[in-house]
């Protein structure tokens, strides 16, 4: 047998901006085992919802996440509104659809830049961050703030896009579609890219099933499964939306899901933005949530996220618990991760797009 | 001055370190880096290695568990160097301040010369913490040459 040696990977890790820790043992240059240590970013938001009043947990539930925080924001307020049975008016519901979507551009850019920057391609990270750029002056335009949006409130939205924006909308999209898809081609096609990504960090179809992975690593492995597939959520059943599946089950698909998506998700705003119906944009509550349980599953950029709330006929909620995509996806490392070589480790950990502020709270 | 403290000024290098944040102030560190604001034209470099680096960004309310971190990481750093801390949870808990895993802001546990707010702070208003730092340093090395006193 070889000597085994057991390097930390992180918490400071010049690849990852957040701070989690793996054991890595290697035997030579090949990794045999991991062992996750988390913990170094958990608030314990869930317990500081229930201190709060039900409407100022939007603020602490967006800010659970700083890349998906528009639909940390939106989920809170569809699971309060169901507990309440509140009707959302139509405009309203639209509108959260095109928010989402747009910050699934903005996260998706920035997960290929960040993917480009994991096997050294810095010239990659740099053009996919200027395309974001725009999207987040979109962002700022609509919704008054680059990360935290603060668009939903409970019962509709607080922002309206009113024609100017609209026009201004259709544009930039129309930008962003093309250079995005010029640069997709270069993560699609390059050899350095493919030779970094084909192949490495293998989840097989079952695997994936088995371990309850979510999101692009699910679909990359073959499994069409995709929370904007439920009829009831939000618009996309009348935009005739088809999730983005890949079935090369290796970092390399994990990237063409994500970069296909982006584009799908643009055009999925350029045909909600078409369809926008007249309307009001909020319907309005009266008295405290019912003492009452209620669920909502969406999509985020990462995967499904399920919210669940239970009401205590109080101003306050007795609790609120949230399950998000990556903490079904790092399981999926432990099987990806052993057998692959020390610098493919950034490469593979970096494929399910790990957000460690989602998965701790 | 001489040629590492005058490199030193004109070329900080930058340590980031994330103690449980929500990652918007992160991504905006980031962006700093990239085309748009891009202050690498200034010779600011996002570092991996807090043996090289002169300023340490921290963002994010300090969590219990990433406070003995923090400060290793401190302490790793070479003299003359700087602390800077980007976004309210850093100042000082924010939102997250009655969070039973939240020790509040990250000068409990290091000094920090420089404090920039906003959730999430700003590019712009990155770029001018960090020049407010870039004074600081100056002032501290003119202390290391016994030009000036602290």
């Amino acid at each position: 047998m070889q000597p085994r040696t057991i390097v930390p990977f992180g918490p400071q890790h010049p690849v990852l901006p957040e701070p989690i820790q793996l054991k890595i043992t290697y035997e030579d240059e090949k990794v045999v085992d991991v062992v996750p240590a988390m913990g170094y970013v958990h608030r314990g938001i869930e317990k500081a919802c229930e201190l709060n009043e039900f409407n100022k947990n939007i603020y602490l539930c967006e800010r659970i996440c700083g890349i998906c925080s528009c639909i940390h924001g939106i989920a809170y307020c569809e699971v309060v509104e169901r507990l309440w049975g509140l009707e959302v008016p139509e405009r309203a519901q639209w509108l959260r659809t095109i928010w989402s979507e747009m910050e699934r551009v903005h996260s998706h850019l920035l997960w290929l830049g960040l993917f480009a920057d994991a096997f050294g391609f810095e010239s990659l990270f740099m053009q996919y961050w200027r395309v974001r750029e725009k999207i987040l002056d979109m962002l700022e335009l609509t919704a008054g703030h680059r990360v935290t949006h603060s668009v939903s409130i409970i019962g509709g939205v607080r922002r309206d896009i009113d024609t100017d924006q609209k026009k201004r909308l259709l544009e930039t999209l129309a930008e962003i579609r093309r250079e995005a898809q010029a640069l997709n081609k270069v993560m699609m096609n390059d050899y350095t890219v493919k030779h970094r990504t084909v192949g490495k960090g293998p989840l097989t179809y079952d695997q994936a099933l088995h371990l309850g992975c979510a999101g692009p690593v699910l679909r990359a492995s073959g499994v069409k499964d995709d929370a904007r597939m439920q009829p009831d959520l939000h618009r996309y059943g009348e935009l005739g939306f088809e999730p983005v599946v890949e079935t090369g089950c290796d970092s390399y698909a994990r990237a063409l899901v994500r970069a296909r998506e982006t584009i799908q998700s643009i055009d999925l705003q350029l045909a909600a933005l078409e369809k926008l119906p007249e309307g009001e944009l909020a319907a309005k509550p009266k008295g405290n949530p019912p003492a009452e349980e209620a669920v909502f599953r969406t999509e985020q950029p990462r995967g499904e996220m399920f919210y669940y709330a239970k009401g205590s006929g109080t101003k306050n909620v007795a609790r609120v618990r949230v399950r998000t995509p990556t903490y079904a996806n790092i399981p999926s490392l432990l099987v990806m991760l052993p057998g692959s070589e020390l610098p493919d480790v950034p490469v593979i950990i970096h494929s399910i797009d790990p957000c460690i502020s989602c998965t701790e709270r | 001055m001489g040629l590492i403290e005058a490199s030193r000024l004109k070329s900080p290098w930058i340590l980031h370190y994330d103690t449980g944040s929500c990652n918007g102030c992160d991504i905006e560190i980031l962006a700093c880096l990239t085309p748009l604001y891009d202050i690498e034209r200034f010779g600011m470099v996002n570092m991996g290695n807090p043996k090289h680096a002169d300023v340490l960004v921290c963002t994010g309310a300090l969590n219990k568990r990433s406070a003995r971190v923090l400060k290793n990481l401190y302490e790793q750093i070479p003299d003359p160097k700087l602390v800077m801390v980007v976004g309210t949870c850093a100042i000082s808990g924010g939102v997250f301040h009655n969070c039973y895993n939240v020790a509040g802001g990250a000068d409990k546990v290091i000094p920090v010369d420089v404090y920039v707010p906003g959730c999430a702070a700003r590019p712009e208003a990155i770029i001018d913490g960090v020049v407010k730092a870039l004074g600081r340093l100056a002032e501290l090395q003119e202390v290391a040459r016994g030009k000036k006193s602290a």
